[in-house]
């Protein structure tokens, strides 16, 4: 099936974390949008409000990369990073990520492939934990996080309301 | 199954969170806990959420490319440029 669009989400075991989504595009293409700074900075922006003002990656073998995200309005940043261990163009990345907000402790190995079929490329990540206590961090830190984006849309919806009247 | 084997399930379950034993003199019954099971799939559904919206901005991103690439190849001799001018050239599929 090479269906675009629709992102499946599952969790082949309990420290890791899969997703599977195709994009009408040929691989090169995609692996480019991955991987290009001036492309990555343009969709890899996390929900609304947010921009990335520093995107930078060195594709290679031991290279590193460096994403820091900013919330215009509120001024708060996010940081990832980490060293690339395998780079296989356009076929296949590993890296390593480790958020420098203490999101979580310890470090994730993510592993990307590109596979194209008839002009269409399906991308499959895994991000491997090391451990459980830092899966449970992420899934704390996740529910936070949905719950304060939750309280600024609300925020901004009584600000709204206010407006009006 | 064997009642070891059970027994064995059952103590993975409760270190999990996923159920729950009182006591009632010989007997151990269980209670199934949803809530952890419902966190967690809420969890995956948010995770799953906020990465579709950011491919939704890629798929977009991409066929943005593909057009550019197209409007190249035929329009004009230029390269590729970082200028961003694609916007007002983007064609719908």
């Amino acid at each position: 099936m090479t269906k675009a669009g629709a992102l499946v989400v599952t969790t082949p075991s309990d420290r890791e974390i899969l997703m599977t989504r195709v994009f009408g595009a040929p691989r090169q293409l995609v692996f480019d949008a991955f991987t290009k700074p001036d492309l990555v900075r343009r969709w890899l922006l996390g929900p609304d409000g947010w921009t990335m003002p520093v995107c930078e990656i060195d594709l290679r073998v031991g290279g590193r990369y460096r994403y820091v995200w900013r919330n215009e309005k509120s001024g708060k940043e996010m940081a990832t990073g980490g060293v690339f261990r395998d780079v296989a163009a356009p076929a296949r990345l590993v890296n390593t990520e480790k958020f420098e907000d203490p999101w979580y402790p310890g470090e994730a190995i993510v592993t990307t492939t590109f596979e194209e079929e008839r002009g269409r490329t399906t991308v499959r990540q895994s991000m491997r934990l090391e451990s459980r206590e830092i899966r449970d961090g992420i899934l704390k830190s996740g529910m936070e996080s949905g719950v304060e984006r939750s309280y600024e849309r609300l925020e901004e919806e009584l600000a709204a309301q206010e407006a009006k009247r | 199954m064997s009642q070891p084997a059970i027994s064995k399930h059952l103590k993975v379950l409760e270190r999990a969170g996923l159920v729950s034993a009182a006591r009632d003199a010989q007997r151990r019954p269980r209670r199934l806990e949803a809530k952890p099971l419902g966190d967690a799939s809420e969890w995956l559904e948010g995770y799953r959420a906020r990465w579709e919206a950011q491919f939704q901005r890629l798929d977009a991103l991409l066929s943005e490319l593909q057009a550019r690439k197209t409007n190249t190849h035929t329009k004009t001799k230029r390269g590729p440029t970082k200028r961003g001018r694609t916007k007002s050239r983007r064609r719908l599929p």
